[in-house]
């Protein structure tokens, strides 16, 4: 592929395709500039006159009774102003729901701030305001709070115990939601004939997402407006204004919600948060705009966490390593509260539809739990039980291959998925991919490179090498028909935007979508660059502002490009038809003669003939006397926009070369291949980042990250010293490979490339460590893995697998 | 993670700071480069209601190479040690400062702050108890020790530093040309899980004596006799000679272990890294 560079477009060095278009040209992200410069503004570079500052006292215990919460002496602390209980904001909780019987789920609330029970140690129980941060700090220390301390529920093994204390009084078993989805006929059967059948048990630690950014909000009374400005960090602005406006009583249309630059999300934004809800109504009661920045320690144990589950698996294999069923039983500890819109089904219910995954899978049974216990509670992380469960489904069919005595990548070949649309045990119906050439091209980068060589050469020198892959999908672009099958009380799916031309030509758009870190300010401002025929910078994406942008579900589940990014090409099109219309109008020709060129209408039949858009703008705006009589004035257009059927399946297969330290156990990453397919690329460049960040993240979960607890449930990392999240010295860099196989149902034909990264890394690394330590038959199933159990495997000290 | 209210003072000169503090009592603290200090009050778990921030006394940051030794200024960072050029036979100090930190905190964080904070593997403190250097501090009134660092450091972040104590310079009595310090932690940056640090007496191929410093064992950095026995024993600088003096390191020791790194691993990492160290150094 060739790219020019754009000159005249404002755009530094920006290039497009030779063949002409945007879509598909690694253009540099217009959001850089600002970014890189200090010019960007996120949710604590904003300063608003009379500013209070929010901080919290939080729940010191993991479990237990609120006997008394006293506030006075918080209010003599100098440059205190103001300090709230539950009692004196009286709100409404967050209530998330699913459409499931009580048999199958346990509707949980989860107050602003803890009323008569604290559920975990950091819950926050009281709000104090003050001049400055730092004396809001010396307001918390100052309250006095007492507890009547039960034994906290820490552990799944605690919280199935047959006398185990109730998280919530509705579950007394402490199972949130227990649902059988599939359950294949005569499965036991298929189990009980297989000549193969292996087993994988594995728990993975429990993560933070880790945005950089933690989270935070500004919210303030504008009179003016009547209306109450909340300015934060959030995925999802229309569902935090739902969610505010209803605990708070107001109506919707007094509320709006305004996102600011933000510095990641990672899908613990996704969800809305107990704190920003008591800061703006904190800041109606004290008449003055309060911020609330939440700090690193607060970010690390008191925000939302993910990923701690547990996983029985089982599948039967042919001889020839065919899989016959799977059988698989997944637990997954939600902490303390269900989270809004998603609730606790969020994990169990995708381990439960997405199991399968890339493979032909004929018999499939799952069971799939959340559980409640005293930590805190948990939000959809990036790739959300994806890199789990391909984790375990990676692992079955590596032991597969090692019991039938089969190269493991020949397994996987004869188990892939390639005829397309294929509609598999689960329900699921997947759109063409390619599972099969990114297993191929992935395993010839490797061996191109000489790894195989390099392991067997390692070997002889003592050295400890393994190579490991990953072959996995990811269902992108959910519609509203795919997430009603989760069953939510509310339902994501679609996106709308809205487009204007302005008198000078130049187009502003808006999405439902919310970049956190994505740069969709570049990659839809491609789409509809492409659309309208305009240079990038005449294209403006406005997003995160619930006044402007009619309603949107945000951005999550790797919907954006996908959902959002058709819906903007269609109002662009929508558009793209008006100023046709009225091209063809002022040109005097038919409109089958004329066509959208270069900021601009054109005649087909001679192309020297046309109107710019400014030419066409100047009659919709400034002479509208000229517009044909049922010809509104101006020149806009809107356009919505829901995903088809299952959605669309990205996918990709990961290879990766360790090396296991004999010394010190330490698992270092010599190699990274990713051969990823998402459809159309809007932006490459994009697309590799987001690769890239995913799988730093996955790493960091097979290796590093791991949130614990001491046996009273405090946690034990208040900061990165403890939390072990890998820095740029740790990650390697990722060789990256494309394959394109687009969407056939969005505009341009991508699929979504948000998450994929992450999902595949923890399988491959596992993989690769236990290609590694082939020689001295331990496995290791369980994340992260710790350079002790490397090492104690290297030197014989760890048990065999069976 | 905001501090609690404090009152900062600005010393002039080492005198003003050590008077200052001994006026003020235990309430008070001196601030270097800020990295530990600064950390611990945002955690509230350190509330000193003075700092003494002794950040511009110029005459505590130099670096003094002499013609068989090394003087260092209390309020060198450790980047300016980094990047110093430290003579024949002080390299192991300026190679060991890649191990503290990240780039960042080495450009603010100092010796003396090092040596005062006390990590069980803070490197200033191996180093400085590998190469028995002396410790010099200032007390008020115009008081001057010297401490050797071999009876410095008593346990977790403790020192027997006067409160009025600071500390003006860290000094290397005689060269060190076959010392190294190796370490290991989970990521780069971290403070070490154990480092080892090893100075041998070797000439042409034959070890007759040397030096074994331990951090991450216990409370404190601390040398290692036993290892010590083994090459003041002597004989040909190789693996067994190397191993067998790891070996009685990590048999002298018993760090304290956790769910991630129990204490035999540990012990296994005082192996292999004073094996390291070993060879590390007689390579030099
Ligand atoms: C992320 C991170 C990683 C780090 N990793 C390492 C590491 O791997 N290895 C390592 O050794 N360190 C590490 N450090 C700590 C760093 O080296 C600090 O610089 C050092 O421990 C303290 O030096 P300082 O100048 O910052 O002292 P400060 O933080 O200012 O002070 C620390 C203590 O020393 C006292 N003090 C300071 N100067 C003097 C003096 N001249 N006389 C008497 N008392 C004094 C202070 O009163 C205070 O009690 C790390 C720090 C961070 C934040």
């Amino acid at each position: 592929m060739t790219f020019g560079t754009a000159t005249g477009d404002g755009e530094r060095g920006a290039g497009f395709r030779v063949d002409g278009t945007w879509v598909g040209a690694p253009v540099t992200r217009k959001e850089d500039p600002r970014l890189l410069t200090g010019g960007a503004r996120f949710v604590d570079d904003i300063h608003l006159p009379r500013m209070l500052h929010a901080a919290f006292v939080r729940s010191t215990v993991a479990s237990g009774h609120v006997t008394s919460v006293d506030l006075s002496r918080v209010l003599e602390v100098p440059g205190v102003v103001a300090a709230f209980t539950a009692e004196d904001l009286d709100l409404g909780d967050i209530t998330p729901r699913l459409d499931r019987p009580p048999e199958e789920y346990t509707e949980t609330s989860m107050p602003i701030l803890a009323r008569d029970r604290v559920r975990f140690v950091g819950e926050p129980v009281a709000v104090v305001l003050a001049e400055d941060p730092y004396a809001a700090e010396d307001g918390i220390e100052a309250a006095d709070v007492t507890y009547d301390v039960t034994p906290p529920v820490l552990s799944e093994e605690q919280a199935l115990a047959p006398e185990a204390n109730a998280v919530h009084e509705q579950a007394p078993g402490n199972v949130l939601l227990d649902v059988s989805m599939f359950a294949s006929d005569g499965i036991d059967d298929v189990f009980a004939e297989a000549p193969c059948v292996v087993q994988v048990h594995t728990r993975t630690g429990r993560q933070n997402a880790l945005p950089l950014e933690t989270r935070g909000v500004v919210a303030g009374w504008d009179s003016r407006a009547e209306q109450l400005l909340v300015q934060t960090c959030t995925q999802v602005p229309h569902q935090v204004r739902t969610v505010l406006a209803g605990s708070l009583g107001m109506a919707e249309s007094t509320v709006r919600v305004l996102v600011p630059d933000m510095g990641g999300g990672f899908g613990i934004k996704c969800v809305v948060g107990r704190e920003e809800i008591a800061v703006a109504a904190a800041s109606i009661r004290v008449r003055r705009p309060v911020k609330w920045i939440e700090d690193r320690k607060d970010a690390l144990s008191a925000s939302f966490l993910a990923r701690e589950q547990r996983y029985d698996a089982r599948a039967a294999f042919d001889e020839t390593g065919r899989i016959l069923g799977l059988d698989v039983d997944v637990l997954c500890d939600m902490g303390a509260y269900s989270c809004y819109p998603f609730t606790v089904g969020i994990e169990p219910l995708m381990a439960s539809s997405e199991m399968p995954g890339v493979y032909r899978v004929p018999a499939y049974r799952v069971r799939g739990r959340a559980i409640a216990t005293n930590k805190a509670p948990t939000a959809p992380y990036r790739g959300v039980s994806r890199p789990q469960h391909v984790m375990v489904m990676e692992r079955l069919v590596e032991r597969a291959a090692r019991e039938l005595g089969l190269d493991p990548l020949e397994v996987r070949r004869r188990n892939l998925i390639t005829v397309f649309p294929y509609t598999g045990v689960n329900n699921v119906t997947y759109d063409p991919g390619s599972y099969l050439e990114s297993l191929n091209l992935c395993e010839r980068v490797i061996a191109d490179e000489g790894w195989y060589e390099t392991r067997r050469a390692a070997a002889d020198q003592g050295r400890v090498l393994g190579i490991g892959y990953s072959c996995f999908n990811e269902r992108t672009g959910y519609g509203s028909d795919a997430f009603a099958k989760r069953k939510m009380q509310a339902v994501p799916g679609f996106d709308i935007s809205e487009i204007r031309m302005d008198t000078a030509g130049a187009v502003v758009v808006t999405t439902g979508t919310m970049s956190h870190g994505q740069s969709h300010e570049t990659t839809m401002a491609q789409i509809v660059a492409d659309k309208l025929g305009l240079p990038l910078d005449k294209v403006k994406i406005q997003q995160g502002d619930t006044d402007r942008v009619a309603y949107g579900w945000g951005s999550f589940a790797s919907r954006s490009i996908t959902i959002g990014g058709t819906a903007v090409a269609l109002a662009a099109g929508n558009l793209g038809g008006k100023l046709l219309d009225l091209g063809a109008h002022l040109l005097e020709t038919p409109r089958d003669n004329v066509e959208l060129g270069d900021e601009g209408v054109r005649q087909r039949d001679d192309p020297a003939r046309g109107l710019s858009y400014r030419d066409i703008a100047d009659v919709a705006y400034l002479k509208s006397h000229l517009l044909p009589k049922e010809t509104e004035p101006g020149l806009q257009a809107s356009a919505s926009f829901d995903g088809v059927g299952d959605g669309t399946f990205s996918n990709a297969s990961h290879g990766v070369v360790v090396e296991l330290h004999r010394d010190t156990g330490r698992v270092e990453i010599l190699r990274y291949v990713c051969v990823e397919d998402c459809g159309v690329a809007i932006n490459p460049q994009v697309v590799d980042g987001q690769a890239r960040g995913g799988i730093a993240q996955g790493i960091a979960g097979a290796l590093f990250e791991k949130v614990t607890y001491d046996e009273n449930g405090e946690p034990s990392a208040a900061s990165f010293l403890d939390y072990k999240v890998p820095t740029a010295c740790e990650i390697p860099d990722v060789g990256m490979h494309h394959i394109e196989t687009p969407c056939l149902f969005t505009d341009n034909g991508a699929k979504g490339a948000g998450e994929g990264g992450t999902i595949g890394a923890p399988a491959a690394v596992l993989n690769a460590v236990n290609d590694a330590l082939r020689p001295t038959g331990v496995e290791l199933n369980d994340t992260p893995i710790t350079p002790q159990q490397v090492f104690d495997a290297l030197t014989g000290a760890l048990e065999v697998a069976p | 993670m905001k501090p609690p209210p404090f009152t900062y003072h600005r010393a002039r000169d080492v005198a003003g700071a050590t008077d200052l503090v001994a006026e003020l009592g235990e309430d008070a603290k001196f601030l270097a480069g800020g990295q530990s200090l600064i950390p611990m009050m945002n955690f509230r778990l350190a509330r000193p209601e003075h700092l003494i921030d002794i950040g511009r006394l110029g005459e505590l940051s130099f670096v003094d190479v002499g013609p068989e030794s090394l003087r260092v200024g209390s309020l060198s960072t450790h980047r300016a040690v980094e990047t110093a050029d430290l003579g024949a036979g002080f390299e192991v100090v300026r190679d060991t400062m890649r191990w503290i930190g990240h780039l960042p905190i080495r450009t603010k964080g100092t010796v003396g702050g090092s040596l005062a904070h006390a990590d069980a593997t803070a490197e200033w403190c191996l180093l400085a108890v590998l190469l028995d250097a002396d410790i010099v501090v200032a007390g008020a009134g115009g008081r001057r020790r010297t401490i050797a660092a071999s009876e410095a450091f008593l346990g977790f972040y403790t020192t027997v530093l006067e409160e009025d104590e600071l500390i003006v310079e860290v000094a290397f009595g005689r060269p060190a040309p076959h010392a190294a310090v190796t370490e290991f932690a989970e990521r780069k940056g971290d403070f070490a899980l154990v480092s080892a640090a090893v100075d041998l007496d070797v000439s042409s191929g034959t070890v007759s004596g040397g030096r074994v410093a331990l951090g991450g064992v216990g409370p404190a950095v601390v040398r290692v006799p036993e290892a010590e026995r083994v090459l003041h024993a002597g004989g040909r600088a190789g693996t067994d000679l190397f191993e067998t003096c790891a070996q009685a390191a990590a048999q002298a020791v018993e760090p304290p272990g956790d769910d991630d790194a129990g204490t035999g691993y540990r012990k296994a990492l005082v192996r292999n890294l004073v094996v390291r160290a070993c060879e590390e150094a007689v390579a030099r």
